[in-house]
């Protein structure tokens, strides 16, 4: 066989597995926010028919939060503006919103802006934070006007 | 399926939170990268076949055709019986075996040009390799057939381990001339074929030793003194740490084994760290694999020529059973270099026992340094998958098992790449996949079958109902059901009924439990949900068994949810979602049980041993 083959063949072989790593590491990918409970929009074939529904679900459609109000507990009534930074709430003294309650932790939960949504996501709290009823383990959109319940306070977002 | 995107679309329709598992089944994806690894497979053998002869032969029909159908009938058997299976561990499989296969021929190539200069007669290794991969694949097959939930397996626990002590001890006990080959006492030697014992053991033992571990594992956290800040596990937990260190040492002792009383330690002692979360037993186990390694470097001669040929290869080079072997493998991935000789191209037949131990440096030989990191990083993710499915899977056996599976696989592929590439002593073990040898692939399909059926629990949609009644299909899946925030009935003290977390049991000591008041108040909590549907019965289970009864083979949810122990009560959560409408957070509920309990995502994982442990007390 003439070198130019060998040589192209040799060649052509390595790269015949790397494509092969970098089509197996292009499936783990599109596993990553699988199971993280996002929805990520992967291009692939199966999304396409069902792009539509999570738009139809943001209720409050395009507006954007501008203020955290503290709905229930001592510090109800409390409100925040929104400015893009990232809310820390638990009782240590540097949180955005300090809470006084036995059953927040010191870094209970952190309510930040990703992308132009803001999402819960919970510190490890002994408690647990909840975004209405489900218990947060992961970072979760947070729609306008969905109570997060922290101890005895709940907070909510409103535009 | 279908089932789960209408519960989303009932009890979360307003926000994206606990997403239904909507994971597709992902098997065309599969297929694909099946056909990719067929297509490099089949590169590789052209390429080698042009490359040593010259010419193309009839025997790459025999040859494809043969691995085609081998992965056809795997692929097919894995859509029907685990279609929620990882997409990725199947086509990493088939390209390692398919590559080893390759390498495995090109070496008989040589080998028989050889034996003809010589007039020899010689009798390839390939075919007898695709035989065994045939054999394998009957096996994966049966094992993905028969098991069909793993947790069935924790019920066999104790059998399997005694069968894989039986299966490790046998060579030792038998006489050498059944047992010896190549001054190694691992094998069986039967006429026409042997078979070496502790790769099945291997993973019957790790079998036993999840299920051991999942069910003692409070033993393994309780902290004994605290020396210098450290808690040291007390002395007598210390026991089947040492056990598995002497068994090791008599592996090493009685079967002249390096490697596999390497491999056995190191995977008790992950499994050991991934049941308690306490590096301690990390230390504790590398001290005394020094200790041990120290003692047998002084005893055995054979421990210490192993050391000596590691450390300058070329220093006993001409010994008898000295460096050569090494020595050559590095020549090989030296002249290979970084891009390698091309395939069929090298001389990887120098190395002794290139087809078996120092397959890798064959292949590095013939692709080079690129190419054997390509393969690397195929084990990687064949472990990475594995990993993961014991990361996402909700039983802790699963993930103990499924972690020590996984972690089996780099372990042995670490030892062996680790030995042929001069990183650490060199010790006998096989390169899963890639190696000729029967047993060690047999086990190693096995292994994978196993790997795919908890990555196929992992990723199965929660519930599954047998009978899709009306009433029960609006319910979030039990596992799923968010939490509710009920109103606590007027007695206790705590009247506002904040956040009660959400569970019972995680509470300080401290704390009365709200669940100290159930006794008095079952009977009559009870009586709203008993008039519930009855189809609720069958998706819960209300019996309780204790702690490991097999599980029904119908694909339960979460059994160990049934262990709580008052009947009726897995029924709540779902009711009190019913109840509820979508958003509301304060609604009244009717004097609910004592104990409280709302499921939480994290409840669901911790249960097993929480159930457990109240089984023990």
């Amino acid at each position: 066989m003439p070198e130019l083959v060998v040589q192209l063949t040799r060649a052509g072989f390595l790269l015949l597995l790397w494509l092969f790593v970098f089509a197996a590491l292009r499936v783990v990918r599109s596993d990553l926010y699988a199971a993280s409970g996002l929805r990520v929009n992967i291009p692939s074939l199966r999304r396409g028919k069902d792009k539509k529904r999570p738009r139809a679900g943001g209720r409050g459609g395009g507006k954007m939060p501008r203020q955290l109000v503290v709905t229930q507990g001592a510090l109800s009534g409390t409100r925040i503006a929104l400015d893009g930074k990232p809310i820390l709430i638990g009782r240590a003294d540097d949180s955005t919103l300090v809470l006084d309650d036995d059953y927040a932790s010191t870094r209970h939960a952190r309510i930040s802006l990703r992308g132009d949504e803001w999402y819960v996501e919970d510190l490890g709290s002994t408690n647990g934070t909840y975004l209405d009823r489900a218990k947060v383990t992961a970072p979760l959109r947070v729609p306008l006007g969905v109570p997060i319940r922290i101890g005895k306070t709940v907070i909510e977002l409103r535009p | 399926m279908a089932a789960a995107a209408g519960n989303e679309s009932a009890v979360g329709r307003q926000y994206t939170t606990n997403p239904p598992r909507e994971l597709p089944k992902r098997r065309g994806t599969e297929l694909m990268l099946l056909a990719f690894a067929a297509v490099i497979v089949t590169t590789a053998f052209v390429l080698v076949q042009i490359n040593q002869e010259q010419s193309l032969s009839w025997s790459i029909l025999w040859y494809g055709g043969a691995y085609l159908a081998i992965f056809s009938a795997a692929h097919v058997a894995v859509r029907f019986w685990a279609p929620y299976a990882d997409p990725l561990i199947l086509p990493c499989v088939a390209l390692l075996n398919g590559l080893g296969l390759v390498t495995i021929y090109r070496l008989d190539l040589a080998e028989a040009e050889r034996a003809r200069s010589l007039g020899q007669e010689f009798a390839g290794s390939a075919p007898r390799q695709v035989l065994f991969t045939v054999v394998a694949l009957a096996l994966f097959l049966a094992v993905l057939r028969m098991i069909r939930d793993h947790r069935t397996l924790t019920s066999y626990a104790y059998t399997a381990g005694l069968g894989g002590l039986v299966l490790l001890a046998l060579p030792a006990m038998l006489p050498a001339s059944l047992s010896e080959v190549n001054g190694a006492k691992v094998w069986i030697r039967l006429p026409g074929f042997s078979i070496q014992p502790g790769e099945f053991a291997k993973i019957l033992l790790m079998i036993f030793f999840a299920s051991f571990l999942v069910a003692k594992r409070d033993l393994f956290m309780t902290a004994g003194k605290r020396i210098l800040g450290v808690e040291l596990p007390r002395a007598r937990d210390l026991g089947p740490i040492i056990i598995a260190a002497v068994v090791c040492l008599g592996i090493l002792v009685f079967q002249r084994d390096l490697g596999t009383a390497l491999l056995f330690f190191g995977i008790t002692l992950m499994m050991l760290y991934v049941a308690t979360e306490r590096a301690i037993w990390v230390v504790v186990g590398l001290s005394m694999f020094l200790v041990g390694a120290f003692i047998a470097y002084q005893l055995f001669t054979h421990v210490q020529q192993r050391v000596t040929n590691w450390i300058d290869p070329l220093a006993t080079y001409d010994d008898p059973g000295g460096g050569y072997q090494i020595a050559q493998g590095l020549f090989g991935l030296g002249t290979g270099g970084v891009f390698g000789t091309g395939l069929g191209a090298g001389r990887p037949e120098m190395v002794p026992a290139a087809h078996t131990d120092f397959i890798t440096a064959a292949i590095g030989e013939e692709i080079g340094f690129v190419g054997l990191a390509a393969v690397l990083l195929v084990y990687l993710l064949l472990a990475m998958r594995g990993m993961r499915s014991a990361l996402a899977v909700r039983d802790t056996f699963g993930k103990l098992l499924g972690g020590g599976l996984s972690f089996a696989i780099v372990m042995q592929v670490f030892v062996i790449v680790g030995g042929v590439t001069k990183l650490i002593p060199m010790t006998g073990v096989t390169t899963p996949f890639l190696s000729a040898g029967g047993s060690s692939l047999l086990a190693n399909y096995i292994l994978v079958a196993l790997l795919l059926r908890i990555s196929d629990t992992a990723r199965r949609p929660q519930q599954q109902k047998p009978s899709g009644e009306a009433p029960q299909k609006q319910l979030a899946p039990i596992a799923e059901a968010h939490t509710v925030m009920v109103q606590r009935p007027p007695q206790p003290p705590a009247g506002g009924g904040p956040a009660v977390p959400a569970s019972a049991e995680q509470q300080a000591p401290g704390q009365q439990p709200p669940g100290s008041q159930a006794p008095a108040q079952q009977p009559q909590a009870q009586q709203p949900q008993a008039q519930q549907p009855a189809p609720g019965q069958g998706q819960q289970p209300a019996t309780p068994p204790q702690g490991q009864t097999p599980v029904p083979p119908t694909p339960q949810p979460a059994p160990h949810r049934a262990s709580r122990p008052e009947p009726g009560k897995g029924q709540a959560p779902p009711q009190a979602a019913e109840q509820r409408p979508a958003g509301g957070q304060q609604a009244e509920r009717p004097a609910p049980a004592g104990e409280p309990a709302w499921p939480t995502e994290e409840s669901t994982d911790d249960e097993p041993h929480r159930a457990k442990g109240d089984d023990a007390t």
